[in-house]
Order: structure tokens, then sequence, then C-alpha cells
């Protein structure tokens, strides 16, 4: 019981962390990235769009 | 419909012919229940379960004869038929709910201070009622409003029909009637006795399968959607549907004693059973109160203020660092307990880092007003939600505050929690939702405004007086019950005893029931302005608007 939990708990501490850094960095990237900026612009007048 | 090319031959829809069967199926077995059940109690529910569900079988079947042979179509002449009628009702139960809700919390708060007003009945007890404030509160006035506003912000910003014909009906419906289960429950004493989760396992069951289908509903607008880009409401909105639906499972995994009895038992034990409820219970906050209010925030600010969100790009990020940190923070409910000391400081530390995604929200909110601040002048339904998003920052500093171990060994179990709850859930929630309420009424009755601009300044006025005296009555309440209960004599012996700290809250009791009232005279003047709206306001003129008349074709 122990090991496992041992085992769960270092896990989770340094790979767990690994990932949610990785995956935070790539939301940064997905959210920043110059290339997006017309089409976030856009997004930001959506509710504002009359159909 | 008549442009039809060659009248079809009228047919049931699989939906129309498995429901009704269904519904009749389980008005049969829940009879049977009833006939069994081991409690008076748990026979009226199922007494209520068979009336639903033949009224609705029978309402299924006529709607069908009713009907023309053709369903509704997705689009007429060329622009989206919205399907806003499960919208006009939900927006209308979370005004009716959200005034009984009000009521009895102002009833409990006259409880608290005057305690002869028990009327020494069970029904009428404290113990009784203050589940059915939260829960009439959260889940009937601001799960309403979170209904009615999602099913319109997804057709809006997707500009597609709702899927399905009679299961957003079903959502709504079925939604309000595990409302009415919950809380006549209370009133005759059934409860699991799990905070904001207190409706027994038959309820809960038949929730889960409402949130599936609202999830399906909601889910599938999304992939008819005609926009490619999913505007950022809706992942706030799918955040919140997704993970309530994953805490309801998980805090509810109980084994009932009996089909025919209401009792129930969790599988968790101990301090794990703790620590899921307060999972759950933290992320009820974090998912329910603030992710969906939040959608709230991103459509009808921007909509109101007729100006672009200040940065989109800060919305996403807001968005996932948002759902990232939420989900950990419950432990901050459990310390100084049985609770692993790492487990609560990983609460806390998670608690305090939410302070960034609350704070970059807050001021992505404001700052959407950036060019049309002098609307706040002009239109006091702007201003209530703008309070509303001031009041988010207030509460969401307040938070992290009182999550710290040694802040909160103080805070804890005193009714500085209480205050800090209702400025989040006045000031936020409300706010929000009596501006998205306020918007959505002219918008679905296809009114040009709302009957009157004045009564919402008033509104806006009595309530905000309302909070102010509520939450300051409880700070000081709060912090003086804290420092009474830790005060020692020079020999070592509490200074007071239990009963004093007691007497010692009766004046800011009796404020904060003032501060009660003046919140439920401002919803009354909201109910009677909506009613008006409805009923009497000025329509919109087809040519005056032409982006209206979709609405009118809705119908």
């Amino acid at each position: 019981m122990l090991e496992t939990y041992k085992f769960l708990a270092g896990f989770a501490q340094t790979w767990g962390l690994l990932y949610f850094v990785l995956v935070f960095l790539g939301v940064l990237v997905y959210a920043l990235a110059p290339s997006r900026k017309d089409r976030f612009d856009e997004a930001a007048r959506m509710p504002l769009q009359e159909d | 419909m008549a442009h039809a090319a060659a009248a079809p031959t009228k047919q049931m829809t699989f939906g129309e012919a498995g429901s009704s069967l269904t519904f009749a199926v389980l008005a049969f077995l829940c009879l049977i229940i009833a006939a069994k059940a081991y409690t008076p109690e748990y026979a009226f529910h199922a007494y209520l379960f068979t009336a639903a569900f033949a009224a609705s079988a029978f309402t299924i079947v006529n709607r069908y004869y009713d009907r023309p042979a053709e369903l509704p179509p997705l689009t007429i002449g060329g622009k989206p038929n919205y399907n806003m009628g499960p919208v006009k009702f939900s927006t209308i139960a979370a005004v009716i709910w959200g005034i009984a809700g009000f009521t009895i919390g102002l009833l409990i708060a006259l409880q608290l201070a005057f305690p002869a007003l028990n009327f020494d009945t069970a029904w009428l007890s404290f113990g009784r009622m203050r589940p059915l404030h939260t829960s009439a509160v959260i889940f009937a006035f601001g799960g309403n409003v979170l209904i009615a506003s999602s099913l319109y912000v997804v057709q809006r910003t997707c500009r597609a029909r709702l899927v399905g014909d009679i299961t957003p009906w079903f959502v709504v419906l079925g939604y309000n009637f595990f409302i009415v289960i919950a809380g006549t429950g209370y009133l005759l004493g059934i409860t699991q006795g799990k905070e904001y989760a207190e409706p027994e396992w038959y309820a809960d069951l038949w929730l889960t399968v409402v949130w599936v289908a609202y999830l399906l509903v909601f889910l599938g607008t999304i992939m008819r959607r005609k926009e490619p880009h999913i505007y950022v409401a809706n992942w706030f909105y799918l955040a919140f549907i997704l993970t309530i639906a994953v805490l309801h499972l998980g805090n509810n995994a109980s084994i009932p004693v009996s089909i025919f009895s209401p009792k129930s038992y969790i599988v968790w034990s101990g301090v794990q059973d703790a620590l899921v409820q307060w999972w759950y219970g933290h992320n009820a906050v974090g998912f329910f109160l603030t992710a969906g209010f939040l959608a709230i925030m991103y459509y009808f600010i921007p909509k109101r203020a007729e100006r672009p969100v200040y940065s989109y790009r800060l919305s996403i990020i807001h968005f996932w660092a948002l759902i990232f940190m939420y989900i950990w923070a419950g432990p901050h409910h459990l310390h100084y307990t049985a609770l692993p000391d790492w487990a609560q400081t990983l609460g806390m530390v998670f608690s305090v880092m939410l302070w960034m995604p609350s704070w970059g929200g807050m001021i992505n909110g404001l700052m959407t007003l950036s060019g049309a601040w002098d609307k706040l002048r002009t239109d006091p339904v702007l201003r209530l939600m703008v309070v509303s998003v001031a009041f988010y920052g207030m509460a969401t500093f307040e938070g992290p505050l009182m999550s710290v171990k040694a802040v909160n060994s103080l805070s804890h179990y005193t009714d500085w929690t209480i205050g800090h709850v209702h400025s989040g859930a006045l000031g936020w929630v409300a706010y929000v939702s009596f501006g998205a309420i306020y918007c959505l009424v002219p918008w679905l009755w296809n009114k040009k405004e709302l009957y009157s601009m004045k009564a919402v300044s008033w509104h806006f006025w009595i309530s905000t007086l309302g909070i102010v005296l509520y939450i300051s009555a409880m700070w000081v309440a709060g912090i003086l019950q804290g420092l009474m209960w830790r005060a020692y004599t020079s020999l070592g012996f509490l200074e007071y005893s239990f009963i004093e700290t007691v007497e010692a809250m009766h004046p800011f009791y009796v404020i904060r029931a003032m501060g009660g009232a003046l919140f439920v005279i401002g919803s009354l003047i909201m109910a009677w302005n909506i009613w008006k709206t409805i009923t009497t306001a000025e329509s919109v003129e087809e040519a005056a608007l032409p982006a209206q008349p979709v609405l009118v074709a809705a119908e």
C-alpha cells in the first residue's frame, strides 16, 4: 500500500508537474502566437455580429 | 411548413415515440414504488414522479397531434431558426425561484436573530430551511440562469438552432422537476447531509440523466455551428457542464438501502469522504458559480456595451488557467482537520495561485468597457454587470486570503465565511444574473427595451445597499466571533462561553436580515419590471431592426 502510494505520489510530483507546465506553455503559445492575432481580434467581436 | 414541396405524411419521430413510451413505462414503475415505499415522504416523491412522467407522455403525444407534419426547419430564408422556447421558460423560472430563494434566505437570517421564528415545527426549522435556501438560490435561480443563457448564447454564437426537438424541453423541465424533488425533500426531512449536495440518491440519478441530455444538446449545437471558431463563452459553459457532471457522480457515489427507501450510504468513508465532499463543494463554486457566470460575462458585457472583448487572448489564458487551478483548491475547506497536512497546503497554494486567473478575467471584463465607460451613467443594466465583475474581483481576492492557514484559523466556522460567500453570491453571481435577465427578456420577447429603466436603477441601488449592509455586518460579526473563540484568560481558561459569542452576534444578525430584506425588495422590483416588459412594453418593429425577426420566426 505504502509502495503504491509512494510511486503514485512521486509520479504526480515529477511527471505530473512537467505535464501541466508543458500543457500550460502550449496554451500560452496558442493564445499569444502573432499568426493568430487577426483570428482572435475577429473572435472578440463575435457577440456583436447580428445575423 | 407552408413551403414544403409535397406534403409529407405525418409521422411520429423516433424521439416522440421513444420518449412517450419510456415516460409511460416509468410512470407505471413509479406507481409501484409509491405503493411499496418504506416512508410516506418517499411515497409522496414517487407519486410526484408518476404524475410528471404521465404528464410528459401525455404532452408529447398531444404535441404530436397539434404540430404540422414537418418539424421546424433549421433555417428560414438562410437565417438560423433559433429555438428560444426553452430559453424563455428557464428565464422566467429563474426569476420565480430567485424570489423564493432570497425570501427563504431572509427567513433564516431572521431565525438566527429571533429563534422564535422557527415556530416549533420541523418543516420550518433552520436545519431544513437552510439547504432549501442554498439550493434555491444556487441551483434553482443560478441553474436556470445558466441553462437559459447557455442555450441562448450557444445558438447565437454558433448561428445554429438547438439540437433536438424534445430534448431541450426535457432539459429545462427535467431540471426544474429535480429542483421540486430536492426542495420538497428538504422540507420533508429527506437529505443525505452533504453540503450543496443534499438530495438523496434517486434525485441525484434523475439529475444525472437530465445533465447528460443538457451536455448532448449543448455539444450537438456546437458541432452544428456555422462559425468556425468556438466563442470563449461556450468554452466556459462547456467546462461548467462537463465538470459538474464529473463532480456530481464522484460526490454522490452512494448505495441505496432499497429502491423503496429514500436512504442511501456513501461508498467513501472518513476523511476520504470529507475530501471528496469539498473537492465537489469548492468546484461547485469554481465551475457552477464561477465558470458558468464568466461565460455570461464574456457574452453579455460585450453585447450590452457594444464593445469587443478587451483581450481575446487573455480570455483564452484566463479559461485554461482557471480550470487548471480551481480543481485543486478544495482541501482549503479542511484546514487543521484529519486531512494530511500536505493536502491542506496543496489546497492553500492553488487557492492563492487562483488570484492570477481570477484577476486577469476581472480586468478583461472591466476593460471591455474601454471607450464605453459613459454608458455606465445611462444604462443601469450595464452598471449591474460591471459592479458584478467588481464584486467578482473582491470575492476572489478575499477567498485566497481566507484559504491561507493562519487566516483560516481565525475565519473558519465564523460568519466571516458567510460574508465572503454572500459578497460572491449576491454581488457577483446574482448581479451578473440580473444583468443577463434584463438583457434576455427584451431580446426573447422581441421588445425594444425594458418597461422601465428607472425601476432597474431602483433595483440596483436598493440591492447594493442591501449587499453592503449584509457583508459588512458579517465581516464584523465573523472577526468578533473568531477573536472571542480564541480569547484566553491569564489562567489559560477560555474567556467566553459559547453562548456569550452567540449573544454578541445578535445586532449583526439583525443588520444582516435588513440587508437581506432590501435584496428581496430589489428582486420584487425586477419581477414586476420583467412582467410589465413581457405584457406591455413596445415591440420591435420588424422594419426598424432587421436583426430581430428571426426570433419571431422561431416561435
